[in-house]
């Protein structure tokens, strides 16, 4: 039930933002404030998933190189600044980490 | 594009799985919602015993950037009848709109095309229901599969996506700030803290793009 729930609610919330503008077509403009805004929410919502997972692996703030989490995700970052491909980037940090969590 | 979803669409079937849900209620997020990073978040959440009602703000604030390709996409959506735009909204994905988009730079009109909006549109679609149940079903065969690494597979894949989308100085303020209010609230209950930092994230990206401007970065 609680699922179905979820479920209902997020598609009333993705259906709409999307369908909205398209809908409005010719009458709509958003306030700039919030045009600008919204260019940020990837970046923030983004940051602070990777943050509260990899930092803490079972529960507690684990800033040490003994977390494999963090290996991985420095050399996906690392990665993804010397080249394009998402793809790329996804393997090379899920590699370091299952090494880096072999290792230790 | 399509190809790029495959191993995303099959990750989010075997961790739906390994979260404990029904096979339907997982193929119904990929179904029904249809949008990849928020399902993503979700399922994260619903595992860590979030609240539905912060489980569906979050996507609310995520999914708000695809207002951002709906305004965009206004001028040359509207030639078209209302009916149409209607389902269009449903396709709207990162994917669909960056095909779109990169159509229209091809053509000389700048109108969509209603046939291969809808085309490519379906084609993410059925690629990615099916690669959710793709997932489910790996998830079955390979139980020990799904408790290793699919959190990391999410951590790396959002890393590689913030990192395209560093384009401004202010954009690397709202990820510090992202990451220090994440560390900061990482207690709170229900995961609140998730959307308290992303919405000062904002707010300090907003304010450093007005304080040093809007030059790109080096």
């Amino acid at each position: 039930m609680t699922e179905w729930l979820i479920i209902g609610g997020m598609v009333a919330v993705t259906f709409t933002p999307r369908t909205l503008p398209l809908l409005l077509a010719n009458r709509l403009r958003l306030p700039p404030r919030l045009h600008q805004a919204l260019g940020y929410v990837p970046v923030a919502v983004l940051t602070v998933i990777i943050v509260q997972t990899s930092f803490y692996p079972a529960g507690e703030l684990q800033l040490h190189w003994r977390n494999p989490y963090l290996w991985g995700l420095v050399v996906a970052l690392i990665s993804a600044r010397c080249q394009p491909r998402l793809l790329l980037t996804v393997l090379l940090g899920m590699c370091s980490y299952a090494l880096a969590k072999w290792l230790m | 594009m399509v190809l790029a979803a495959v191993p995303f669409g099959i990750v989010f079937g075997a961790m739906g799985q390994a979260q404990g849900l029904p096979d339907y209620i997982v193929l119904a997020f990929s179904a029904l919602v249809f949008a990849g990073s928020s399902q993503f978040v979700a399922m994260t959440l619903i595992g860590t015993g979030a609240s539905p009602l912060i489980i569906i703000l979050t996507t609310w604030v995520i999914n708000l950037r695809h207002m951002l390709y709906g305004v965009s996409l206004i001028p040359t959506v509207k030639h078209l009848p209302l009916k149409m735009r209607l389902p269009m909204g449903f396709f709207l994905t990162d994917e669909t709109f960056a095909t779109v988009v990169n159509k229209l730079s091809q053509q000389p009109n700048q109108q969509v095309d209603p046939a291969y909006f809808f085309g490519s549109g379906l084609l993410m679609y059925s690629n990615w229901v099916a690669c959710t149940y793709l997932g489910i079903v790996a998830g079955h065969q390979f139980p020990q599969l799904t408790s290793f690494g699919l959190d990391i597979a999410m951590v790396v894949a959002f890393a590689g996506i913030v990192v395209a989308n560093l384009r401004l100085p202010s954009h690397w303020v709202c990820a510090g700030v992202a990451a220090i209010a994440g560390v900061l609230t990482y207690s709170w209950p229900h995961k609140t803290g998730l959307l308290f930092s992303a919405i000062v994230a904002i707010i300090a990206g907003v304010m450093a793009e007005d304080y040093v401007g809007s030059k790109p970065h080096d």
